[in-house]
C-alpha cells in the first residue's frame, strides 16, 4: 500500500524529468545536425537569398521603430537623473552604452523572434504535418539543407547587421531627444557620443546579434520540424518558438554581458 | 529467373504501445505491379513509409535489389530515393512552389536540368496525367483536389523512377479520371519497366492494375495472389473486403 504510493509519487516526479532530458537530447542532436549541414555542401543559394531578404530587409521597420524609441526613452530617463551640470555628456554616454551594449541587440532579438521565429515555425510546421518534409526526402533532397540551413545561416549573418543599424538609430533617437527636447548643444552632444564610443561595446552587440540570430532561427526551425498533429500542433509550435527563443535571448544576453564586461 | 525488386521480411512497427505492423512478409518482382488492399488504419501508409525510410521499422528487413535498406546512412538513402517515386495520400505538394516547379523538383535540384528544359519536361508529364499546360504556373492551392492528386502523380513519375509508390492514387477523382490514372499506372509499369506498389480501396483500380494483390489485416499480410485468384478465393476476409459487406469476419470498431 505505502510502497505503491511511493512508487506512484516517484513516477509522477520522474516522468517530466525523463521528458525534459529527452527534449534536451533531441535538441542537441538537432543543433549538431544543423551545424553540420551548414558547413557541408550542397548549398541552396537561392533559398539563402530569400531568407536574407526576409530576415534582414523586412525586419528593418520594426527594428528601426523599437530602437529609435528605446534610445529616446533612455535619453529622457537619464536626464532626470543628471539634470545638473554636465548632463549633456552624461546623457550621451548613458544612451551610447545602453543602446550599443544592451538595447539594440535585445530589441532586435526579441522583435525578430516575434516576426521571424513564429513564421518559420508555422511554415516548417505546416510542411511537416502536410508531409511536405517527407516529400522532400523522397525527392532525394535533404530537408535540413533545404529548409533549415539557409534559415540558420541567414539568421546568424543578418542579426548582427540589424544590431548595427539598431545601434545607429538608437543613438540617433537619444540625440533627437537631447537636442530638440532637452536643449543640448548639438555639436557637444555628438562630440560626447564619439568620445565615449568604444569598439568593444559595438563588438559585444554584434556578437549578441549573431548568437540571437542562431537562437531564433534554430528554435523556429526546431519547433516547426518536430510539430505533430495538424493545425493545433502548428499553433503550439509557433508559440513555443517565440516563447523559448525570447527566454533564451534574455538568458544568453546576460551570459554574454557577463563574459564581455567582468574582468 | 524472376528478379525480386523489393523483399520485406518480418517487418514490425509500433507507435508507443500501439502495434501497427506485426511481421509483414511481402515480395515484389521486377516490373510487376503489386496492390495492397486493407481497411482504413491497418497501416498501409505506414508500410510504404517504412520502405521509403521515412519511418524506421522496429525490426525486420527490407531488401531493394537484394540490398538491405533498413538503417542505411543518409547518402545511401538519397541514392535509393533517386530510383523511387512516391505519390502521397495527401498529395504533399510544396505549396510555396508552382505546379511545374513541383513536378520538376527533382529534375531541377538533383538532375541539374536547366529551368527551361525542366519546365518543358514538367509540362510534358502534366499532359500525360491529363492536365493542360496552363495549370503549370498556378500554385497548388489554386487548383482542385483532383488536379492536385494528378500533379502529385506527375511529380512521382517525372524522373522515370524504377519503383513507384502510389498511396491511394484514385481517391477523390471522378470515375473517368480514375480510369485514366489506372491506365497511366499500368503504362508506366509496362513502358518504363517500373515496379509499382499501389495502395487502394478502389476495386476497379485493383482489377485494372494488379499483377498481384496482397491484403493487409491486423498488421500482417493475410492473403496474396493474382486478381483471378482473388475472385475465386474462399478467404472470408478477402471476400468480405472485395464485396464491401459490413458483416463478416472483419469487424469495424466504432
Ligand atoms: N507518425 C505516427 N505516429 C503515431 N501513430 C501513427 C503515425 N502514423 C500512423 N500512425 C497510426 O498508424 C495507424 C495506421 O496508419 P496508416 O496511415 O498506415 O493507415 P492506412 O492503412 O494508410 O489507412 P487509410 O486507408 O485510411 O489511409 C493509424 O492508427 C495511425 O493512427
Ligand atoms: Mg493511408
Amino acid at each position: 500500500m505505502i510502497i505503491e504510493k511511493i512508487e506512484k509519487f516517484l513516477r509522477t516526479l520522474g516522468k517530466p524529468l525523463v521528458k525534459f532530458t529527452y527534449g534536451i537530447g533531441e535538441l542537441s542532436l538537432f543543433v549538431s545536425r544543423a551545424i553540420y549541414n551548414c558547413v557541408t555542401p550542397p548549398f541552396y543559394f537561392k533559398l539563402l537569398n530569400r531568407q536574407f531578404i526576409d530576415i534582414g530587409f523586412y525586419s528593418l521597420p520594426v527594428v528601426a521603430l523599437t530602437t529609435v524609441f528605446a534610445g529616446m526613452v533612455i535619453a529622457l530617463q537619464s536626464y532626470t537623473g543628471f539634470s545638473q551640470y554636465g548632463a549633456e555628456s552624461m546623457v550621451a554616454n548613458v544612451v551610447l552604452i545602453a543602446v550599443t551594449r544592451e538595447l539594440a541587440p535585445v530589441f532586435c532579438g526579441l522583435m525578430v523572434a516575434g516576426r521571424i521565429g513564429s513564421a518559420m515555425a508555422a511554415e516548417i510546421g505546416t510542411m511537416r504535418v502536410t508531409e511536405q518534409i517527407d516529400a522532400l526526402t523522397t525527392l532525394s533532397t535533404n530537408p535540413f539543407k533545404y529548409l533549415i540551413t539557409p534559415r540558420v545561416i541567414a539568421g546568424v549573418l543578418m542579426l548582427p547587421i540589424l544590431v548595427v543599424i539598431g545601434d545607429i538609430l538608437g543613438i540617433f533617437g537619444g540625440y533627437i531627444i537631447g537636442v530638440y527636447k532637452l536643449d543640448f548643444n548639438s555639436a557637444n552632444y555628438i562630440h560626447a557620443t564619439l568620445q565615449y564610443l568604444v569598439a568593444s561595446d559595438v563588438y559585444c552587440g554584434i556578437a549578441k546579434g549573431a548568437v540571437f540570430g542562431f537562437i531564433i532561427t534554430l528554435m523556429g526551425c526546431y519547433n516547426g520540424y518536430k510539430s505533430r498533429g495538424g493545425a493545433q500542433g502548428v499553433g503550439e509550435a509557433t508559440t513555443n518558438a517565440v516563447v523559448s527563443s525570447s527566454i533564451l535571448i534574455l538568458i544568453f544576453n546576460y551570459i554574454i554581458t557577463e563574459v564581455f564586461f567582468t574582468e | 529467373m524472376k528478379k525480386i525488386k523489393i523483399s520485406i521480411k518480418d517487418l514490425h512497427k509500433s507507435f508507443g504501445k500501439k502495434q501497427i505492423l506485426k511481421g509483414v512478409n511481402l515480395e515484389i518482382e521486377q516490373g510487376k505491379s503489386l496492390v495492397v488492399i486493407g481497411g482504413s488504419g491497418t497501416g498501409k501508409s505506414v508500410l510504404i513509409k517504412c520502405i521509403q525510410g521515412l519511418l524506421t521499422p522496429d525490426s525486420g528487413s527490407i531488401l531493394i535489389d537484394g540490398e538491405e535498406t533498413v538503417g542505411v546512412d543518409e547518402q545511401k538513402r538519397e541514392d535509393l530515393h533517386d530510383k523511387m517515386g512516391m505519390l502521397f495520400q495527401g498529395g504533399a505538394l510544396f505549396d510555396s512552389l508552382t505546379v511545374w516547379q513541383n513536378v520538376a523538383f527533382a529534375l531541377l535540384q538533383n538532375k541539374g536540368l536547366s529551368k527551361k528544359e525542366a519546365k518543358e519536361k514538367a509540362i510534358d508529364v502534366l499532359r500525360q496525367v491529363g492536365l493542360a499546360p496552363d495549370v503549370a504556373d498556378s500554385y497548388p492551392s489554386e487548383i482542385s483536389g483532383g488536379m492536385q492528386k494528378r500533379v502529385g502523380l506527375a511529380r512521382a513519375i517525372a524522373t522515370n523512377p524504377e519503383i513507384i509508390f502510389f498511396d491511394e492514387p484514385t481517391t477523390g477523382l471522378d470515375p473517368i479520371m480514375a480510369d485514366v490514372i489506372n491506365e497511366l499506372i499500368v503504362e508506366s509499369a509496362k513502358k518504363l519497366g517500373a515496379t509499382t506498389f499501389t495502395i487502394t480501396h478502389d476495386m476497379a483500380s485493383v482489377r485494372k492494375i494488379a499483377d498481384k494483390v496482397a491484403m493487409l489485416y491486423k498488421g500482417e499480410i493475410i492473403w496474396q495472389g493474382s486478381v483471378a485468384e482473388m475472385d475465386k478465393t474462399d478467404n472470408a476476409y478477402v471476400k468480405q473486403f472485395i464485396n464491401g459487406c459490413s458483416n463478416g469476419p472483419i469487424k469495424v470498431e466504432i
